[in-house]
């Protein structure tokens, strides 16, 4: 995994970063036969996804090709993808 | 494929020798510790239990305590009481005769108080620990072990590098033989369908639906979200940003095989192969019902670092980064951060750590054994009485 940031699953709409990424930064992250330039609009710090296109608001949210959470607020193509803009569908007591 | 190990008069392998010297009540921790540091070849834990328990409460806490005491890896056990608790040394002590592990029993009432208690402790942990010196290690089956998986202070990468990579140790052991441990039931939370598909039959399938949808609901019982528990404050400053992300990244560490049971907490498993153990995915009661349930050793993979032992257990710790590898390298066995930037595999971590495993099962100590770090913590799930 030599790559700056992977994508896990063809389903997948957000990229994890697989080191500290920087605002304007040009990634280019495929999987299989896709491939992708993505410009990045913010610092992504180490580990963290960002959205490999746009993801529009209550849209399922999807790493390693399962549903990870739902997104709470439109995230644009490279905008940092995580608790500020993804919550989850499980342990949800709060909406009990 | 063979290591060296300790084969006990009941036929069950141990890989390590300890004495231990374990109170059955809290009253009883001092003392047990005072025990323990004059025999100090011994090992000693405290905990919380031992009294106003009930049902099924009560159940799980003895059953936490005689497997534990009962694991192979401990040659003999001194049970140290109070006189008045619920969970009494010769309670524990009726239950390890029927499983035949050798056992000591002592109490502080009966004795007439500490000092007494701690000397006439002392003198059975020495009889113990001199019957324990003369026992041998031979070549025993690979088939023999029990592995407990663990995952903490996980971040992004360990659903990445260590959870995959000790996947495949786990499948490695389970093609030999062996017995794999999944636990953590809150950490399969959003990949319950992935594990049910992978059940052995529809009865297993369907006791992976109802252990699953039963911690959710209680989980769910306390009306709040369950994210800033899981993932925790340190998870999702690692990357991780629901339960849903983390889990998927979790169960990774069982490997791909087929999952052939589902145990109560602390229960031992009756199957070889991978089996799930119902437990919270607090690291330290989570490791303490695997060992209970017989596991002789655990690995535990970390994103953000963590010094967690046993008191008789071996516990090997896989780092998912080289940077928290390099912060913690006195307490992390295996760096699988390798993987992303040192030209390692998941598959050549893997069978690193499935060689470390039978290293370390013919003697070699881990970093928490070097350090010293014993955590201990029985899982209870009643109402304190």
């Amino acid at each position: 995994m030599s790559e700056k940031a992977i994508i896990l699953d063809k389903k997948d709409n957000v990229v994890t970063a697989l080191r500290r990424l920087e605002e304007g930064d040009s990634i280019q992250v495929g999987i299989e036969d896709y491939t992708v330039n993505i410009v990045l609009p913010q610092n992504i710090p180490f580990g963290h996804k960002f959205a490999l296109k746009d993801i529009q608001q209550g849209e399922a949210v999807t790493k390693y090709g399962e549903v990870i959470g739902l997104a709470t607020k439109q995230i644009w193509r490279g905008e940092h993808a995580h608790i500020h803009n993804i919550e989850s569908l499980k342990g949800r007591g709060d909406r009990q | 494929m063979k290591f060296l190990g300790y084969r006990r008069s009941n036929g069950n392998i141990g890989i390590r020798n300890h004495i231990l010297i374990f109170p059955t009540i809290i009253c009883a921790s001092t003392v047990a510790q005072m025990i323990s540091s004059k025999v100090p070849s011994t090992v000693c834990v405290t905990h919380h239990c031992g009294c106003g328990h009930i049902g099924e409460d009560a159940e799980q806490v003895i059953r936490t305590m005689v497997g534990f005491t009962s694991n192979p890896n401990v040659a003999g056990v001194l049970l140290v009481g109070l006189g008045c608790e619920l969970i009494t040394p010769d309670g524990i002590a009726g239950e390890l005769a029927k499983a035949g592990q050798r056992a000591e029993t002592i109490s502080i009432q009966e004795a007439g108080g500490t000092t007494k208690c701690m000397e006439e402790g002392k003198r059975l942990a020495e009889k113990l620990l001199a019957e324990a010196s003369t026992m041998k290690r031979e070549s025993v089956d690979v088939s023999e072990l029990i592995l407990g998986t663990e995952c903490g202070g996980s971040d992004a990468l360990s659903g990445l590098t260590a959870n995959p990579a000790l996947g495949i140790a786990s499948d490695l052991l389970v093609a030999e033989g062996g017995t794999v441990i999944i636990s953590e039931i809150p950490e399969m939370l959003g990949a319950e369908h992935i594990l049910a598909k992978r059940a052995a039959d529809g009865e297993v399938e369907k006791h992976i639906w109802e252990l699953t949808t039963a911690t959710e609901a209680s989980i769910n019982a306390m009306g709040v979200d369950i994210r800033g528990a899981q993932p925790s404050p340190g998870n999702i400053e690692g990357g991780l940003t629901t339960i849903e992300e983390k889990s998927l990244g979790c169960i990774r560490k069982g490997g791909s095989s087929t999952i052939m049971e589902v145990l109560k907490y602390a229960k031992k498993p009756t199957k070889k192969g991978l089996v799930i153990m119902d437990s919270p995915g607090f690291d330290v009661s989570s490791d303490t019902g695997m060992i209970a349930g017989g596991a002789q050793v655990i690995v535990f993979t970390t994103g953000r670092g963590t010094p967690v032992g046993s008191p008789i257990a071996p516990v090997i710790k896989v780092s998912s980064n080289t940077t928290t590898y390099n912060k913690m390298r006195e307490n992390i066995d295996i760096n699988a951060g390798t993987i992303l930037d040192g030209g390692d595999t998941v598959q050549s971590i893997g069978e690193q750590i499935f060689n470390e495993i039978l290293e370390v099962a013919s003697g070699k100590l881990t970093k928490a054994e070097v350090l010293g770090h014993r955590e201990f913590a029985i899982n209870t799930i009643g109402p304190r009485l």
